[in-house]
């Protein structure tokens, strides 16, 4: 693990969050995300069977994926490309550096990729003296604010217009100062104005892959942009830096996926580029790279196989989780601490970098189960959750607080007649002191819930109460 | 043992397997060998014209234009009238596709250069190799034919596209891309391209014409 995780100070971050005005005003932005995938689903009546369909491939390919990889690697080889594989972070960033050496390389134009983020990529370069050039919109403006991304398909959803505009006025000094900046539209032409040159002297491109095909050796991205496509064309390099579990037997399943991964993601049928990339130029290409290397990542995937989270091996990184998470919706991407947020993140940064440094993160969940409804791979992400914190309490990682109050709640609930009681009477007095509001905006012990939401007031009388009595009435 | 071999044993011990199980060998062999199709939705499935009109529509709500014209040497003119009425430059870029260098260009205004670009030009056509109706997508193979740059980096992309060459589905391109290039074998690089580029990352704004071109019209080729 390379890009510092402030994971385990998960509770600051949160409360940074909550009190910082300009990340709450940008926030909402990631609920438009909700109405879009409906009207697509909605739109597609084979959507339910294709998510069954998409979770069946990955669940096959991750049951073979020995030989698929083995099968891959031959495809890749037999079009002219190469493949290296790196068991960790080191040994990822090894091979990229050398490859870059011994070409001479002084600047990457990259495509966006979570991997990248995740192995820390553009530290690297840069500490080697090589420019890595973001070339994704939302990835250039946070890579101009120094900030990670925190949002896996839209990395800049934390960030205002009002924002953009004045990193671009610090950043683009070349530019007249008086120039006018105030619609998004004169934002979007200024970058590609200066991101243009960048893709066309940069000396190697280095893109993720959405999906690795074994039956062709074919790398396949997806973007609106087009940046990703212009950074695996124009360099005379083209690296695909990817881990284990992008591989898919065949272009049809490949197929199947896309149809439910644009879907999930931003509610398009399909993203505006899907890019299919097999190989270097061939004999009579007058463009495209003239070498293709695939860094094929393991850093702790091989280990979930067959295991307790083998299935979020599944993900295809569309987002839909926590476009549809009330904890993501109140904090955002940047509390979790890590390179993946939301509940896809919660489930995956224990088991890459260790439940002593994300174990908190499974906390990090209502359970409300919204995740796991919108998944297209249906990852039971709310089950995987609890098993983290299972596992988090076991190893007496989970906080005093938190042990003493469930000490506290086991004391009255092995002893039912003692718990009636206490909760029947606690009820009665929430109810009369709240019964003018019907709402509590402060009560002791319950600052953490009060603080940046009300509780509301209790009715009066416990569940358990109200169902005695409507069984009583019912018999 | 090398960062593969280990991962490889890594990969095995987790799922409990040498590698060497018939079976497993099997199932990978015959799904590599028939390559099953899903599930393919309706929507792109009908008789020729209604795939045709399927193929328009989607295309229209992603953004394309769409133009049919009847016969491949009306496709200059319609270019040219479309480049004239939104006042752009009368300048054109192709590769060498045959099914484009032997159409009569000479009869319009329309300056014409040859392969690939290099970042400068406004305008660009290229002919495809099929289109899908059910996204409205286009299905673009590299070469000298229709060079990869013509995708991107132009302002405005023109796409030929003969009506025949329009499919219901992606697997249909699939199974065209076999016939043509053999089983397993690929062209570099097949760009599926769904309506003009565009980007979300400000304030999740649609915006068209991010890196790649701001509009894209198709000129379909030979209405039945
Ligand atoms: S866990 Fe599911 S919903 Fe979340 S990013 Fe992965 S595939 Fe998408």
């Amino acid at each position: 693990m390379s890009l510092a995780a402030t994971t385990p100070h998960f509770k600051d971050n949160v409360h940074e969050a909550l009190t910082d005005a300009r990340l709450q005003r940008a926030l909402p932005h990631a609920r438009n995300f909700i109405a879009t995938r409906a009207a697509a689903a909605a739109r597609l009546p084979e959507f339910e069977a294709l998510r069954d369909s998409a979770r069946a491939i990955k669940d096959h390919t991750l049951a073979h994926l020995d030989l698929y990889l083995e099968t891959y690697e031959r495809k890749v080889t037999q079009s002219g490309g190469h493949v290296h594989w790196a068991r960790d972070t080191g040994e990822a960033l090894a091979v990229i550096l050398d490859l870059c050496k011994a070409r001479g390389a002084k600047s990457v134009a990259k495509g966006k990729s979570m991997v990248s983020e995740e192995i820390g990529l553009n530290a690297a370069l840069e500490g080697a003296g090589i420019a890595a050039v973001e070339t994704d919109l939302g990835e250039y403006i946070i890579q101009l604010r120094g900030e990670a991304p925190s949002h896996i398909i839209a990395p800049a959803i934390h960030v205002t217009r009002d924002d953009v505009e004045a990193d671009f006025r610090r950043f683009h000094r070349e530019l007249p100062a008086d120039r006018d900046l105030t619609q998004p539209e004169q934002l979007l032409a200024e970058a590609r104005a200066i991101l243009r040159d960048k893709f066309l002297s940069a000396d190697i491109g280095l893109t993720g892959a959405n999906f690795l095909i074994a039956e062709t050796g074919t790398s396949i991205i997806v973007t609106n942009e087009g940046n990703g496509d212009l950074a695996q064309t124009l360099p005379k390099v083209h690296v695909v830096l990817a881990s284990l579990d992008k591989l898919v037997p065949t272009l049809n399943d490949a197929a199947q996926l896309l149809r439910v991964l644009a879907r999930s993601a931003t509610g398009q049928d399909l993203s505006v580029y899907t890019t299919l990339s097999t190989g270097p130029r061939r004999p009579g290409d007058p463009d495209g790279p003239e070498e293709y290397h695939v860094v094929l990542l393991d850093n702790g995937r091989s280990a979930m196989l067959g295991g307790q989270f083998a299935d979020m091996l599944r993900c295809i990184r569309c987002g839909a989780c926590m476009n549809h998470c009330p904890v993501y919706h109140a904090v955002g991407g940047h509390a979790y601490g890590w390179v993946y947020p939301g509940p896809m993140g919660a489930v995956l940064t224990p088991s890459l970098i260790g439940v002593e440094q994300g174990g908190q993160l499974p906390n990090a969940s209502t359970f409300c189960g919204r995740c796991e409804a919108v998944c297209p791979m249906r990852i039971p992400l709310p089950n995987l959750m609890r098993h983290w914190r299972e596992r988090e309490f076991e190893r007496h990682l989970t906080p005093a607080v938190v042990r003493g109050g469930i000490g506290f709640w086991a004391f009255f609930a092995k002893r039912p007649g003692l718990y009636r009681f206490a909760t029947d009477l606690a009820m009665r007095a929430l109810h009369l002191i709240g019964r003018s509001r019907g709402r509590f905006a402060w009560l002791p012990f319950a600052g953490g819930w009060t603080r940046y939401r009300d509780l509301a007031a209790p009715q009066g009388a416990t569940f358990q109460a109200r169902w005695r009595a409507k069984s009583g009435a019912v018999r | 043992m090398s960062a593969r071999d280990d991962i490889l044993a890594l990969v095995r011990a987790s799922l409990h397997v040498s590698g060497a199980e018939a079976p497993r060998r099997a199932a990978v062999a015959s799904r590599l060998a028939e390559a099953p199709v899903g599930v393919v939705p309706q929507r792109g499935q009908g008789t020729r014209s209604q795939i045709l009109a399927t193929f328009k529509a989607e295309a229209e709500r992603v953004r394309a234009t769409v133009a049919e014209v009847a016969s491949a040497a009306d496709a200059p003119a319609e270019i040219a009238r479309f480049l004239r009425e939104n006042n752009l430059p009368a300048t054109l870029r192709h590769g060498s596709d045959p099914r484009l260098a032997s159409l009569p260009w000479s009869a319009t205004a329309l300056e014409i250069s040859h392969g690939p670009s290099d970042g400068d030009d406004v305008n660009a056509v290229s002919a495809a190799f099929a289109a899908i109706a059910e996204t409205g997508t286009l299905a673009l193979v590299s070469g000298s034919d229709n060079p990869t740059t013509l995708n991107f980096l132009p302002e405005n992309h023109f796409v030929l596209v003969f009506a025949e060459d329009v499919v219901g589905d992606m697997e249909s391109v699939v199974a065209r891309l076999k016939a043509t290039y053999g089983q397993g074998a690929m062209p570099r690089a097949v760009n599926f391209v769904t309506g003009p580029s565009r980007s979300a990352d400000i304030e999740q704004t649609i915006l068209l014409g991010a890196h790649g071109p701001r509009r894209l019209h198709i000129v379909v080729v030979g209405q039945p």
